[in-house]
C-alpha cells in the first residue's frame, strides 16, 4: 500500500513465520544471501568490476517466485540506498546505510592482486552487503518499496550513476548537521518532546559506548592475528628443537608438540575471523545505523522548523493585515487576507506533517531498539558458541598430546 | 614514588615445584615464602639436614638475590669444580612489567569507576604474584641443584649461605675484592671458537660438542619465540578484560529499552569476564610458567654445559702447549724437569676434567629429559583444566542468554 498523504503507511503483509530457527526466534523472510564474486568479462585493471550474486528465498506472494538470483555491482547497492533515502528519509524512516566505499581496498582487488588481504576485503564487503540487504528487507515499509523488489528480482538493472554523495565522508557530514539541528530545538512543547530529547541523548551515549567498544574489539582482532602468527613461528621452532634433541622419546614428543601448536594456530586464525565478522563488524554496522537514527531525528527537526517558520510567517502576515486595517488601505487588504489564508493552510499542513513524522520516528526508533537488542543478543550467542567450539577443540588437541608427553623416558 | 604500591610489601607462600631435586633427606632445601619490599625481594631459605657438617638440624635465613649471585660466582671461580656443570645463576627478579602497569593504573585512576579500578588492581596483583612465583621457583631450583650434587653440597660457601643467620652483604663485598671476577671474563670470550676448534679424539666429547652447539642455538630460538607467543596471548586476555568492562558499561547505562530486552545481560557479561578473560590469562600464564620458563632454564643450563666443554678445551690447549714447551726444553737441554712436571700436571688436569665431564654431561642429559617430561605433562594438564573450566562457564552463559 502506498502511503497516503498525512497518514503513516500501514503494512499489510506481515513477515511470514516460515519456521522457528535454532534459537527459537523467527526465521527471516525474505532471506538474503550474497555469494560469489565474479570479475566482469572483458574488464581488465581499473575497468574491471566485481559482481555479487544476490539470492533471495521467500514465501511472500509479492515476489514472482520463491527463490531467485541476480547479479549486482557495488554501485547498484549504493544506487538503491540513494533511491530509498530520497523517498523515505524525509518521512522519518531509518534507512539503513550501505557499506562504505573503499577506493584503496577495491583498487588492489581490481588490479588482480591475489594476496590474502584482498581476499579478506572482498569477503568483508560481501558479508556487509548481505547484512545491508537483510536489514532493508526486514523493514516492513521499505520492503514495500518497488525499488527494493526491482533490486532483488530484475535481471538487468540500469547503472546507478551519481553515487558520489554517498562516500563515507559525505555521509558523516550529513549526520553532523543533524546533531547541530537537534541542539537548536529549545522550546519544549509537550511530553512527546521529552521522550525525543531523552532518546537522542540515549542514542548519543550508545554511539559513544559502541565506538569505544569497537576500538577495543579491533585491538582484539589484531592481537589475535598476532598470536596466531607467533604460535605458527613457535611451532616451527619447537619442531627444529625436536629434530635436534638426541633423546628419541623426547624428540618425538617435541615434534608432536609442534603439531599441536600448529593446530592451535589454526584455531586462533578462525577465532580472529569470528572476532571480526561476528563482533567487530556488528559494532561498525551499528555505529553507522545510529548515525542514520540521528539523521531521522534531524528530519523531524527540519519538519518542526518548517512548521515554526510557517507560524512566524503567519504571524507576520497577521501583523501586516492589522497595520493595513489601521492605515485603511482596502485594496491591499484583500491580498493580505489571501496571504493569511495561504499561510494558515500551510501551518495546518506542516503541523500535521510534523506530527506524522514524529509518530513515524517514534515507531521507527522503538522498532530499531527491538531489532538492535535482538541482533546483539543473537550475535553474542553466536560469538560465544564459536568460542565454546574453540575451547572444545583445544581440549581434544591437548588430551591427544598428553600420552605423548607421558611416554617420554 | 606515589601510587598504590609506594611501599609494596606482599608475602607469597609457594610450594616447591621441582620435586626431583629434593629426594635426598640428608639435605633438604626449600623457599617457603618470600617478601617483596619496594624493589628488593627477600627469600626465606629453609634448610633441613642430617649432615654432621652443619651445626643445627634446621635453619631459616633471609637472603637477597645478590646473595645467590655471590654464591654462584664463588663456585664458578673455584678451580676444583672446573669439571662440573655449574648450575646457572637465577636471573634477577623482574617486576618491570607489572610495575609499569601499576603506574599507568595510578595515572588513569580518575578516569575509571570505582569497580573498574578495583578490578584492574586485582588483575595487577595477580600479575605481580605470577612474577613472584617464577622468581621464587628459579631461586629455589638453583639451591636444590647444589644440594643434590655430591660435590657442591659440601661446598663451604654453600654451607655459609644456608647457615649464617646474619646479613651476607659484608661477606659479599669482601669476596668481590678477593676474586676480582677475572675468571668470569675468561669464560665468556670466544668459547664457541675454541670448543669447535679442538681436535677431538674422544668420540663421546665429539658427539656432545656437536649436540650442544646445535641444541644451544635451537633452544635459544625456541625460548624467544615462546616469549613472543606468551606476550600475544596476554594481550588477547587483556583485550577481553577491557571489552567485558565496556559491555558492562553499556548494559548498566540508563538505557531503558536496551535494558528491557537484555535483562540478564549485566550478569552474563560479568560471568563472561571470568570465563573468557581470566581463563585466557591463566592459560597464558601457565604456559609461560611450564613451557617458556622450562626453555629459559635449559637455555641457561646448556650454556653451563658448554662452559664445561670450554674449560676442558682450555685444559687440552694447555696440555698441548705444555707438550710443545717440553719438546723445546728437551731440544735446548734447559729446565727439562720443570717442563716435564708441568706437562704431567696439565695431563692430570685434562684427564680429571674429561672424566668428571663425562659423568656430568651424562647426568645432565637424564636431568633434562626428566624436567621436560614433568613440565610438558603439567602444562598439558593445566591447559586441559582451564579449557574445561572455560567450556562449562561458556555453556552456562549461553544457556542464560538463550533462555530469555
Amino acid at each position: 500500500e502506498r502511503p497516503k498523504n498525512g497518514c503513516p503507511p500501514t503494512f499489510t503483509i506481515q513477515p511470514d513465520r516460515t519456521g522457528e530457527d535454532l534459537q527459537g526466534g523467527m526465521a527471516e523472510d525474505p532471506q538474503i544471501q550474497t555469494h560469489g564474486c565474479i570479475r566482469s568479462k572483458g574488464g581488465d585493471g581499473m575497468n574491471a568490476y566485481m559482481a555479487y550474486k544476490v539470492s533471495t528465498q521467500t514465501s511472500l506472494t509479492m515476489f514472482h517466485s520463491k527463490t531467485f538470483t541476480v547479479r549486482r555491482r557495488f554501485s547498484d547497492f549504493l544506487g538503491l540506498y540513494e533511491k530509498l533515502s530520497e523517498k523515505h528519509l524525509q518521512n522519518g524512516y531509518i534507512v539503513p546505510p550501505p557499506p562504505e566505499k573503499s577506493i584503496l581496498g577495491m583498487t588492489k582487488v581490481k588490479v588482480g592482486k591475489e594476496d590474502p588481504s584482498s581476499a579478506e576485503f572482498v569477503e568483508r564487503r560481501r558479508a556487509a552487503l548481505e547484512r545491508y540487504l537483510q536489514r532493508v528487507v526486514s523493514h516492513p515499509s521499505l520492503l514495500q518499496d518497488p525499488d527494493v523488489r526491482e533490486f532483488l528480482e530484475k535481471e538487468e538493472l540500469p547503472r546507478a550513476v551519481s553515487t558520489q554523495a554517498l562516500s563515507g565522508a559525505g555521509f558523516l557530514k550529513m549526520l553532523n548537521k543533524a546533531t547541530d539541528a537537534v541542539s537548536k530545538m529549545t522550546i519544549k512543547m509537550n511530553e512527546q518532546d521529552v521522550w525525543f530529547d531523552e532518546k537522542i541523548q540515549d542514542v548519543e551515549n550508545e554511539e559513544q559506548h559502541m565506538r569505544k567498544l569497537h576500538v577495543m574489539v579491533e585491538s582484539l582482532v589484531n592481537h589475535r592475528k598476532e598470536l596466531s602468527g607467533n604460535t605458527a613461528v613457535f611451532a616451527k621452532s619447537v619442531a627444529m628443537l625436536g629434530s635436534s634433541e638426541d633423546n628419541t622419546a623426547l624428540s618425538r614428543a617435541l615434534s608432536q608438540l609442534a603439531e599441536v601448536e600448529d593446530r592451535i594456530e589454526q584455531l586462533h586464525q578462525e577465532q580472529a575471523a569470528n572476532d571480526f565478522f561476528t563482533f567487530s563488524e556488528l559494532l561498525a554496522d551499528y555505529i553507522r545505523l545510529l548515525g542514520a537514527v540521528k539523521g531521522c531525528f534531524d528530519q523531524r527537526m527540519k519538519a518542526w522548523q518548517r512548521w515554526q517558520d510557517a507560524e512566524n510567517m503567519l504571524q507576520k502576515k497577521r501583523e501586516v493585515e492589522a497595520k493595513l486595517l489601521w492605515a485603511n488601505k482596502p485594496d491591499k487588504l484583500q491580498q493580505a487576507k489571501d496571504e493569511i489564508a495561504e499561510w494558515e493552510a500551510k501551518v495546518t499542513q506542516y503541523e500535521r506533517e510534523f506530527e506524522r513524522i514524529s509518530a513515524t520516528v517514534r515507531k521507527e526508533v522503538i522498532r530499531f531498539d527491538k531489532e538492535k537488542a535482538r541482533d546483539f543478543k543473537r550475535q553474542i550467542i553466536k560469538y560465544l558458541e564459536s568460542l565454546l567450539n574453540s575451547q572444545q577443540q583445544l581440549i581434544k588437541y591437548w588430551e591427544a598430546f598428553l600420552p605423548e608427553a607421558k611416554a617420554i623416558a | 614514588m606515589t601510587g598504590p604500591y609506594s611501599c609494596c610489601s606482599c608475602i607469597v607462600f609457594v610450594h616447591s615445584v621441582s620435586v626431583d631435586l629434593n629426594n635426598d633427606a640428608s639435605l633438604v632445601i626449600d623457599i617457603p615464602d618470600a617478601l617483596c619490599e619496594r624493589d628488593k625481594v627477600k627469600f626465606t631459605v629453609h634448610t633441613k639436614t642430617t649432615l654432621s657438617s652443619f651445626q643445627k638440624p634446621e635453619y631459616s635465613v633471609q637472603r637477597q638475590h645478590e646473595d645467590f649471585i655471590w654464591l654462584h660466582d664463588t663456585i664458578v671461580e673455584t678451580e676444583e669444580y672446573a669439571g662440573l656443570i655449574i648450575p646457572p645463576a637465577p636471573p634477577k627478579p623482574d617486576f618491570e612489567g607489572p610495575r609499569e602497569k601499576m603506574h599507568k593504573l595510578g595515572e588513569g585512576e580518575s578516569s575509571m569507576t570505582k569497580e573498574e579500578y578495583a578490578k584492574m588492581k586485582q588483575e595487577l596483583e595477580a600479575e605481580y604474584l605470577a612474577v613472584f612465583k617464577k622468581t621464587v621457583q628459579v631461586h629455589e631450583v638453583f639451591l636444590q641443584r647444589l644440594s643434590s650434587h655430591p660435590m657442591f653440597r659440601k661446598d663451604r660457601n654453600f654451607q655459609i649461605f644456608l647457615e649464617y643467620d646474619q646479613d651476607l652483604t659484608v661477606r659479599r663485598k669482601n669476596a668481590k675484592e678477593m676474586f676480582g671476577g677475572f675468571f668470569k671474563n675468561m669464560v665468556k670470550s670466544a668459547d664457541e671458537v675454541l670448543i669447535s676448534g679442538v681436535k677431538e679424539v674422544d668420540e663421546f666429547f665429539e658427539q656432545e660438542k656437536n649436540f650442544l652447539l646445535d641444541y644451544s642455538s635451537k633452544i635459544k630460538d625456541a625460548t624467544a619465540k615462546a616469549e613472543k607467543m606468551t606476550r600475544s596471548h596476554k594481550n588477547v586476555a587483556d583485550d577481553y578484560n577491557h571489552i567485558s568492562g565496556a559491555l558492562n558499561n553499556i548494559a548498566a547505562d540508563n538505557n531503558t529499552a536496551f535494558k528491557k530486552h537484555l535483562e540478564k545481560c549485566a550478569e552474563v557479561f560479568e560471568k563472561l569476564r571470568v570465563s573468557i578473560s581470566k581463563v585466557e590469562d591463566r592459560m597464558a600464564s601457565d604456559q609461560e610458567l611450564k613451557l617458556t620458563e622450562l626453555l629459559r632454564y635449559y637455555t641457561r643450563d646448556i650454556q653451563a654445559a658448554k662452559d664445561l666443554l670450554y674449560r676442558r678445551a682450555r685444559a687440552l690447549a694447555d696440555y698441548e702447549n705444555s707438550n710443545k714447551a717440553l719438546d723445546k726444553a728437551r731440544l735446548k737441554g734447559k729446565d727439562v724437569a720443570q717442563a716435564e712436571e708441568n706437562q704431567k700436571q696439565c695431563l692430570q688436569k685434562f684427564d680429571k676434567l674429561s672424566e668428571s665431564g663425562k659423568k656430568e654431561l651424562t647426568s645432565f642429559k637424564a636431568r633434562r629429559v626428566v624436567a621436560f617430561r614433568k613440565n610438558l605433562i603439567e602444562m598439558t594438564e593445566l591447559e586441559i583444566k582451564h579449557a574445561k573450566n572455560s567450556v562449562s562457564l561458556l555453556q552456562g552463559s549461553i544457556e542464560v542468554l538463550k533462555s530469555n
